[in-house]
């Protein structure tokens, strides 16, 4: 105690006190840095916030900051936007709750039974076998997209050639993968820019007849979040002890029973996260959107960035559609983020 | 044992007998539906799009036409007349320009000297070498070429500029906010949860706020640019600060990721050591150095690796913030295919695709291969 007294203004200052406390200026910057970060975060929002509740003319006149002292907060652009437009806001907003949740479900569903698989099931798949599978895939393209062949029977003449070569050559094949190369293929899927696989998969809703449905949007966003959830659920499962699976085995259980009586249950902090992470990512997706829907199956991100092209910069009708549709999303971040925080981090940092 | 008897015992029930034969097959059934999904939307259009990219296609009656021409879409984008839109307009190699080309050029060819005479060499390790050696110096003498001397970088060259430049910010960001946050400071939860709510949102949503924003006549920093005689002053119309504004989006938006990682990193070192080292006396910079730095690393290098991975797809921010422009000034790789696919340019577009599957994934790879395993050699 009697140190204190012995410290100049300088040390009092600059040094801790001691090991678990910040000295006053260390403690005033990390505050100022970490507020300054805040406002950078926060202020977007809150801007988005108000311009909803702006007139035209307060927008046009130069920026208003507070509502009820700068500028009298109206309700014209929500009431145009829910009563005026009413069908078309809300359609696109059900479009994308329905395909959102639709996808998550799927992709969570058949990831984790994959993830599982991989955790428990030993695989050895011949290499042969797979170089067998992606010629004849390349000769069944060609076959349609050269020769012109209608696909069906493009498909069952590939198919037909792949069995045969399964019964007879690939039993004589060595080399094989393990699971830890299927799990790098499936996770490695991540990697292909989107770009790549938009226009065949266009053209095969087109062929199809499935372009700007619920289905395609749906089939399409399941795949593209199956390497995320594979990824993160593998390392939920591998976490699972052994034990009451094999004992659940001899008492007669079935492998679906297992799964979904005591390994789901078993997971389901993990399941809460990657559930959330893949809503969140199918809520906000662009791209693939861009291409596979126009009208019918058009998503919120769509209606948002369409609202450029119509009618100019009205940016308080854009700030309403911007608010809701980003509000839920808000509001399941701060509510849960420290399940979808644990699922980022599994992922990264098991890596 | 008499429990899997019973269990072998042909059974009646319709749903028991569904429940033996998924038993017998589950090891292929559990995986199938994953498998046939990832060949069916991406192995399948992954084909698909290396051919279409080897053809031109063009509306005919009553469909369309696919007309193979090999290698010309490439040829086109690389030296065509699409050499502008993907590679840029090249300026004149000036003094500074080439003294840069030559360090980036002895340096490449320095690293890859010393492997050669390192004691593991390998057939794919010197072709992998050769790839990434070829790719770092296309990209730098493009950079050199388009970005010095007059000339007007691609959408390649942007996309690496988006990429190189976001990523980097983000990660310091991310990291200071990090060191912050992990000091013992109050409401440390409250700071997390707000620092992370930025990655939740859409894209589109921030690109639409962000234009607000940098509105310099009505947005909410207008009397700022007016006071810095800036009112007039067009952002959208500059190219760099066109890019700028892209840019600072994709921060936002990304820097809570790299923090939130960053943070349990931190907070997972070992307490122990960093105590003993404080009362040792080491300064708060040596503590980071010493301990930190090294203890983090490979997370720090897998983040690093997964936001690559996700930053070469962008397209949200520049096509709703400047729609690519001025002129092509911020157009990304991925906003080029699509324009091409509009312009119903199939062939140009799956070949702008595949280009972007080839830089992302040699850079990639050469960023696993020369920084994750080293850090993680290092640890142990």
């Amino acid at each position: 105690m009697t140190a204190r007294h012995d410290r100049s203004l300088r040390q009092r200052l600059f040094e801790p006190r001691d090991l678990v406390s910040m000295a006053p200026v260390t403690k005033l910057l990390t505050y100022a840095g970490l507020f300054a970060w805040t406002l950078v975060v926060l202020f977007p929002l809150y801007w988005l916030l108000i311009t909803s509740f702006k007139l035209p003319v307060q927008v046009n006149d130069g920026p208003d900051y507070l509502p009820f002292i700068d500028f009298a907060p109206s309700g014209h652009a929500w009431r145009y936007i829910f009563v005026e437009l009413g069908n078309d806001t809300l359609r696109p907003y059900f479009n994308s709750v329905i395909i959102a949740l639709g996808a998550t479900l799927l992709a969570v569903l058949i990831g984790s039974l994959a993830a599982y698989a991989l955790v428990r099931i030993e695989y050895r798949v011949k290499v042969g076998a797979v170089v067998a599978f992606l010629v004849i895939l390349a000769g069944v393209v060609w076959a349609i997209a050269v020769q012109g062949l209608p696909w069906t029977l493009s498909a069952a003449i590939g198919g037909a050639l792949f069995v045969l070569f399964m019964v007879t050559l690939a039993r004589r094949l060595r080399r094989h993968l393990g699971n830890n190369d299927i799990l790098f293929w499936i996770i490695s899927n991540r990697v292909l820019p989107p770009v790549v696989a938009v226009l065949p998969i266009y053209v095969m809703f087109q062929q199809l007849r499935l372009l700007d449905t619920h289905v395609a949007l749906i089939a399409t966003y399941t795949a593209v979040n199956l390497p995320i959830v594979v990824w993160l659920m593998r390392d939920f499962f591998a976490t699972i002890p052994v034990d009451l699976e094999e004992s659940a085995q001899i008492d007669g259980a079935s492998k679906l029973r297992i799964f979904f009586g005591i390994v789901l249950p078993l997971a389901k902090p993990g399941l809460a996260a990657t559930f959330l992470l893949v809503l969140i990512l199918s809520w906000n997706e662009y791209l693939l959107a861009l291409f596979l829907s126009t009208a019918n199956a058009q998503t919120m991100p769509l209606l948002v960035a369409a609202q450029n092209a119509t009618r100019g910069p009205q940016w308080w009708y854009m700030s309403v559609l911007i608010v809701i549709m980003i509000a839920p999303v808000v509001a399941i971040t701060v509510l849960l983020q420290k399940y979808i925080a644990r699922g980022l981090l599994i992922g990264a940092v098991k890596g | 044992m008499t429990a899997t008897a019973v269990m072998t015992e042909p059974s009646r029930d319709p749903a028991a007998r569904i429940g033996e034969w998924f038993d017998r097959r589950s090891g292929g059934l559990m995986i199938m539906p994953a498998v046939v999904i990832l060949l069916a939307f991406a192995i399948f259009p992954l084909i698909t799009s290396a051919y279409l990219a080897l053809t031109r296609f063009a509306l005919s009656a009553g469909g369309f036409d696919l007309r193979f021409i090999g290698l010309r879409n490439f040829r086109k984008l690389l030296f065509g007349s699409q050499q502008y839109h993907f590679l840029g307009t090249f300026g004149e190699l000036g003094l500074v320009g080439g003294a840069a080309l030559a360090l980036v050029a002895i340096a490449v060819a320095y690293g890859f000297v010393r492997y050669l005479r390192g004691a593991r060499v390998s057939a794919i390790g010197v072709v992998g070498r050769l790839i990434a050696a070829a790719l770092a110096l296309a990209v730098a003498t493009l950079f050199v070429r388009t970005v010095t001397g007059g000339g007007f970088p691609g959408s390649l060259g942007v996309t690496i500029i988006y990429v190189v430049g976001g990523v980097a910010v983000q990660f310091a960001l991310g990291l200071g906010l990090a060191l912050l946050c992990a000091r013992p400071i109050r409401a440390r939860n409250f700071f997390r949860v707000v620092f992370f709510v930025p990655l939740m949102v859409t894209p589109v949503g921030i690109a639409y706020a962000f234009r607000m924003l940098a509105d310099t006549d009505k947005g909410p920093f207008a009397p700022i640019w007016r006071f810095a005689g800036f009112q007039e002053f067009a952002w959208a119309t500059d190219p760099w600060s066109a890019r700028l504004v892209v840019m600072i989006g994709d921060t936002w938006q990304w820097t809570p990721f790299l923090f939130l990682v960053l943070l349990a990193a931190i907070e997972n070192q070992p307490r122990e050591q960093m105590e003993a080292a404080t009362i040792d006396g080491a300064s708060s910079y040596q503590v980071f150095r010493d301990i930190t730095w090294p203890a983090i690393a490979p997370v720090a290098a897998t983040i690093v690796l997964i936001r690559l991975i996700e930053a070469f797809k962008i397209i949200d921010l520049p096509n709703v913030l400047t729609n690519g422009g001025p002129g092509i000034a911020t157009e990304s790789m991925t906003l080029h295919a699509f324009i091409a696919w509009r312009t119903l340019d199939l062939g140009g577009s799956a070949a702008v695709g595949y280009m972007l599957l080839f830089v992302t994934t040699v850079t990639c790879l050469s960023f696993f291969h020369f920084v994750v395993r080293r850090t993680r050699v290092l640890e142990t």
